[in-house]
Formats: C-alpha cells, sequence, structure tokens
C-alpha cells in the first residue's frame, strides 16, 4: 500500500485498477491532509491521515470537539476535498473522479448525521424513496423497498408521518432507512447520536450494531463519546490536532491506552483529579486497574487489602461491557510506603489484573 | 357618471390590472427564478461555487433593484416602443414591469433557497445526487413554502407597480385613479379605485399564505 502512496491520482496508470489490487480495505486513506483558508490564514484541520479499514468493521473514531473527526469522515465521501492524499473506496480511487462517477460510488457510502438531515418537506417513506429516485429507481420498487425498509427501523406504522411529526430518535431511525435504502457497503456516521437522549442513543446504537452484525455493512462512526465506541466499534483511532495518535482494537486501547489523549478519553479519572484539593493524592502513587473475564467477579482488591494489611484509597470504579466483553475498571491510590505499595503491585500483578500507572505530570509516558 | 359606465370602466380597468400583474408576475418568475437559482448555486457556500457570474449577476440584480420604478419604466420608453410599437397602455407597463420585477423576484427566490438547510442539500450530495437533481429536488421542494409566500409579495408588489405604471399612461386601475382622482378632481372615484386595490391585495396576500400553508408539510 504505502507502495502508492503519494503518486499523483490522474496519473496513476490504468493497469492498477485492473490487474493489481488497489487495496484489501473497504476504505483506505492515504497520506490525506486538509487545509481550510480562513480570514486568519490557513487552518490545518487533518495532516498525514493514514488509515485502513476493513469490511465489515465497526470503525470509531474519537476526539474532542475541534480535532478534524468531521472533516476525516467527510473527506471519505469527499464532502470535504482532501488538500493532499488519496482516498481509496472498494478499491477505487475517489480523489480525482469526475463529478458523475463519483456521485455513483457515494451511492455505496451511505451517511447518517447529528441533525438527522431530513427532508422537511417529504414524508418518511418519501425520505427513503429518496436515494432510488436518484438512483433511477422504477417508483413502485422504490416505495416497496422503502416500505421493507422501515420495518427494518420499526417504524412501518410511521411511513406517512412528516419528519416534524416525529421524534428525534425516530428521525434518526428514518435516516438509517434512508442509508439503507441504496444497499451501500459502508455507513459512515456523523455524531449520529449526539442530539439524542442516553436511552434512544442505546436503542440507535443497538439498530446500527445489528446492521454491522447481520448485513456486513462497514460502519465509520465519529463521536466525542467513549460510550459509543464501548457499545458499537471493534476498532477505534484517536484523533487529536488532525492527527491519528493511536489506533487499534477497542479492547486493547481500553486496556493500555498509550498515548496522553487516548488516556484522557479513557480515564475520565486521570484528568478529573489532577489536583486534589488538600494537594495530597496527587503526588501519590496511582494506579488504573482493568479486569476481564472471571477476574471481573472475584473480589480481588479486598483479598489484597487483607493480606497485606494496607489501606488502598478508591478514586474511580466502573463496570463496562465493550463488545460483548464484561470489564471493570478501577483508579486506586496505593500506600505511601513505597514498599508496601511495590508489594501491592506485585499482588496485582499476580492476581491477573492489567495495570496502568498513572503518572499526572502531562506529557509524561507511562 | 352613470353608474353603469363607471362599473364598466373599473370593470375593464380591473381587467387591465389584473392583467398586468399576472402576466408580469408570471413572466418575472419564468425569468427570475432561474437568475435566483443560479444566484445560490453559484454563491459562495453554493453547490457549484462560481465567484465571478454570481459578482456580475448581483451586480445587475441591484443596479436595476436600485432604479425607481417610475424612473425605469420613462428610461425604458423608447426601447419598448422600438419593441413593442408603442410606450403606453397596458402592454407597454407589462413590459416595463417584466424588466423591473425580474431582478426583484430574483432576490425574493435566492432569500427563499437561502432558508434550505445546509446539511440537506449536504446529505442529497452524500447519497450522489447530482447538482440538477439537488435543485429540482431538494432546493425547490425544501423553499417551496417560502417561494409560495414570496410569490404572494412579489404579486403584490407588481401590482403596486402596475398602479403607479397609471401616472404614465399604464391603463388599469392606477390609471383611472390617477384620470379621475387627480385632473379631474372626482375624489369619489379615486377612493373607489383605491378600494378595489385593497381588496385585490388582500385576496392575493390570503391566496398567497392559504396556498403556502397548504403545501408546507411541517405546519401539520
Amino acid at each position: 500500500m504505502s507502495f502508492f502512496r503519494g503518486q499523483v491520482v490522474k496519473t496513476l496508470p490504468s493497469f492498477y485498477m485492473k490487474g493489481e489490487k488497489l487495496s484489501d480495505y473497504i476504505i483506505s486513506l492515504q497520506g490525506v491532509s486538509k487545509e481550510f483558508d480562513t480570514k486568519d490564514g490557513k487552518v490545518t484541520a487533518l495532516k498525514d491521515i493514514n488509515l485502513d479499514i476493513e469490511h465489515g468493521d465497526a470503525y470509531g473514531i474519537i476526539g474532542l470537539s475541534g480535532a478534524g473527526k468531521s472533516t476525516l469522515v467527510r473527506t471519505i465521501n469527499l464532502l470535504e476535498q482532501p488538500t493532499e492524499g488519496r482516498v481509496v473506496f472498494d478499491e477505487k480511487v475517489l480523489t480525482g473522479l469526475k463529478n458523475k462517477d463519483l456521485n455513483i460510488s457515494r451511492r455505496k457510502i451511505s451517511m447518517i448525521f447529528q441533525q438527522f438531515n431530513l427532508l422537511m418537506q417529504r414524508d418518511a417513506i418519501g425520505n427513503v424513496c429518496f436515494p432510488l429516485e436518484i438512483a433511477g429507481y422504477p417508483k413502485e420498487k422504490a416505495l416497496k423497498k422503502a416500505r421493507e425498509l422501515l420495518e427494518v427501523v420499526d417504524l412501518e406504522d410511521r411511513a406517512n408521518s412528516y419528519p416534524s411529526q416525529l421524534s428525534g430518535g425516530q428521525k434518526q431511525r428514518v435516516a438509517i432507512a434512508r442509508a439503507l435504502a441504496s444497499d451501500p457497503e459502508v455507513i459512515l456516521c456523523d455524531e449520529a447520536t449526539s442530539a439524542l437522549d442516553p436511552k434512544t442513543t442505546r436503542s440507535i446504537l443497538e439498530l446500527l450494531k445489528k446492521i454491522n452484525e447481520e448485513r456486513g455493512i462497514t460502519l465509520v462512526v465519529i463521536t466525542h463519546e467513549m460510550e459509543v465506541i464501548k457499545q458499537l466499534c471493534n476498532k477505534v483511532a484517536v484523533i487529536e490536532n488532525g492527527q491519528i495518535v493511536e489506533r487499534g482494537d477497542v479492547q486493547e486501547i481500553f486496556k493500555y491506552p498509550k498515548t496522553q489523549a487516548a488516556r484522557r478519553l479513557f480515564l475520565p479519572i486521570a484528568e478529573n483529579t489532577e489536583v486534589d484539593e488538600r494537594g495530597k493524592i496527587s503526588t501519590r502513587h496511582r494506579l488504573r486497574l482493568v479486569f476481564d473475564g472471571r477476574s471481573a467477579y472475584e473480589p480481588i482488591i479486598s483479598r489484597m487489602i487483607m493480606e497485606l494489611q494496607a489501606p488502598v484509597n478508591f478514586l474511580y470504579a466502573n463496570m463496562d461491557v465493550i463488545g460483548d466483553q464484561q470489564k471493570g475498571q478501577m483508579v486506586i491510590c496505593l500506600a505511601d510506603d513505597p514498599v508496601i505499595a511495590e508489594k501491592q503491585k506485585e499482588f496485582l500483578r499476580n492476581a491477573d489484573v492489567d495495570i496502568t500507572e498513572i503518572i499526572v505530570d502531562e506529557g509524561e509516558e507511562v | 357618471m352613470d353608474t353603469a359606465v363607471l362599473i364598466s370602466m373599473l370593470w375593464e380597468g380591473l381587467l387591465e390590472t389584473l392583467y398586468m400583474t399576472l402576466i408580469g408576475t408570471l413572466v418575472s418568475y419564468l425569468l427570475g427564478l432561474p437568475i435566483g437559482v443560479s444566484l445560490i448555486v453559484t454563491g459562495p457556500n453554493g453547490i457549484k461555487p462560481a465567484p465571478l457570474y454570481n459578482k456580475v449577476v448581483g451586480f445587475i440584480v441591484n443596479v436595476v433593484r436600485s432604479v425607481p420604478f417610475l424612473i425605469l419604466m420613462i428610461a425604458l420608453m423608447p426601447y419598448i416602443r422600438k419593441i413593442i410599437g408603442t410606450g403606453i397602455g397596458t402592454r407597454a407597463t407589462t413590459a416595463a414591469l417584466i424588466v423591473a420585477a425580474t431582478p426583484f423576484v430574483a432576490r425574493m427566490v435566492e432569500q427563499s433557497l437561502l432558508e434550505v438547510e445546509a446539511g440537506v442539500i449536504e446529505a442529497a450530495q452524500a447519497m450522489g445526487a447530482s447538482n440538477v437533481q439537488i435543485i429540482r429536488k431538494v432546493l425547490l421542494v425544501e423553499a417551496r413554502p417560502s417561494l409560495l409566500n414570496g410569490a404572494a409579495v412579489a404579486t403584490i408588489t407588481i401590482l403596486g407597480y402596475s398602479a403607479m405604471a397609471g401616472a404614465l399612461g399604464g391603463g388599469g386601475l392606477g390609471s383611472i385613479a390617477i384620470r379621475y382622482g387627480l385632473h379631474r378632481f372626482q375624489p369619489a372615484i379615486m377612493w373607489i379605485t383605491v378600494i378595489v386595490l385593497v381588496i385585490l391585495v388582500q385576496v392575493l396576500q390570503e391566496i398567497g399564505v392559504k396556498i403556502a400553508n397548504k403545501m408546507d408539510n411541517r405546519l401539520n
């Protein structure tokens, strides 16, 4: 893949298109950068992004607002033209395609949005028919398909309701049915649940997960919420200042977040207790523990306290279900005495608990 | 004046006014709608930005709009006379109305289309809609209620212009009001025409709002 990187799209010899595979991935961003011209000069939104997404992935892209994640997802279907680099979708280089060909490729990349973006003057079924109309489907066939898709999203009884008569969650369901209408390979989800309440968010995420699993449709999920990644994604990339700083399996990154940015997202505590009111806790040794599987159900900490006869201080504890696995995470302060603290660490390692030391100073690596 | 004569005169004036207003509006929309659409499409946030076209057309629209209608009509008279053979009367006025109203309509259309949310247009682009499809199926449909309200306002404005044209021998109710009210000191007849005009405006406005609301699926 890196073999092709940096080549000018237009001069790409045509035999690459026929013979060698451009990419085994459904989506491949290669050296993608994006600059915006603003009044205050050039702003770099994306810097040399390389990202490969496999068929069937539910790939999360997480970052704080302004990190560039929305720009990133919008380069995939070229709503945003990258300043540099290539976007490869399903073995086709999208950057450099003529509008007409791009539009045909776009039919296989659906998108759902935070603000739903439904046509307000069309009823639910009319909205679902819209992409089919664009693709030149006969009307009867389109209606039949739209009706089936409304059933998939549990809205068959609201087919003739207009968006103004639907709740946020229902609107997003219509948008999902609309996204499915063109039988896409990929659905891009741009903060799709950020405007919804927690309960509705959960049901939308469940629906998306079902679509991902049952139909094998690849999802690219942009979010600033860890919960969305945990519930929906198998892979995740952490984006900060327009760059991907960390990526991999959600399970792995949850266990061992390497960069400060990832830790900030996965360990809410790391930031929140940086300065303790009494100025005491923050000077002490902190550990993040991740339990999985069996160890999540055992009273390991109690055993440690009893065995070593030394207290620990709990700063944070939570149980999570990531994908289909139960994970517990906990942040504790070890004993003041460094000898005992070392023993405590030893105990936890032997108990098969993943531990990460949290060092409070910004920028320092573990 | 004999009542029957008066009524038939008013009736004729009303028909002339309606003729000028409706033909004027219709043709202004035939010309102004595409111009308005093109201004949106080529605008800085449009689906096919074309800064030069946008600036030039925008400038022409502004120039024509900034000339008061009566002055524009006087300025156009020689040219209209050349083209259709007469500088006064209903047909000449209609021609002047079209020239004055087209840029006005273009701006009204532009304003209405601006109300369509960028996100919806973006969603259509993401689905692979062509620009023509976006104009026909998204912009014009989503802005329909606003376009219809705008059309009511435009029609009423053109009605007002047509009445003004009466001062220059334009025909219609405006002409009656000026001939009888101003030149022959018969204020009663002038007031009658004013009342007829007021009723006409009310009816047009009501029809416009009714249709616009009926066609707006956001307000059910």
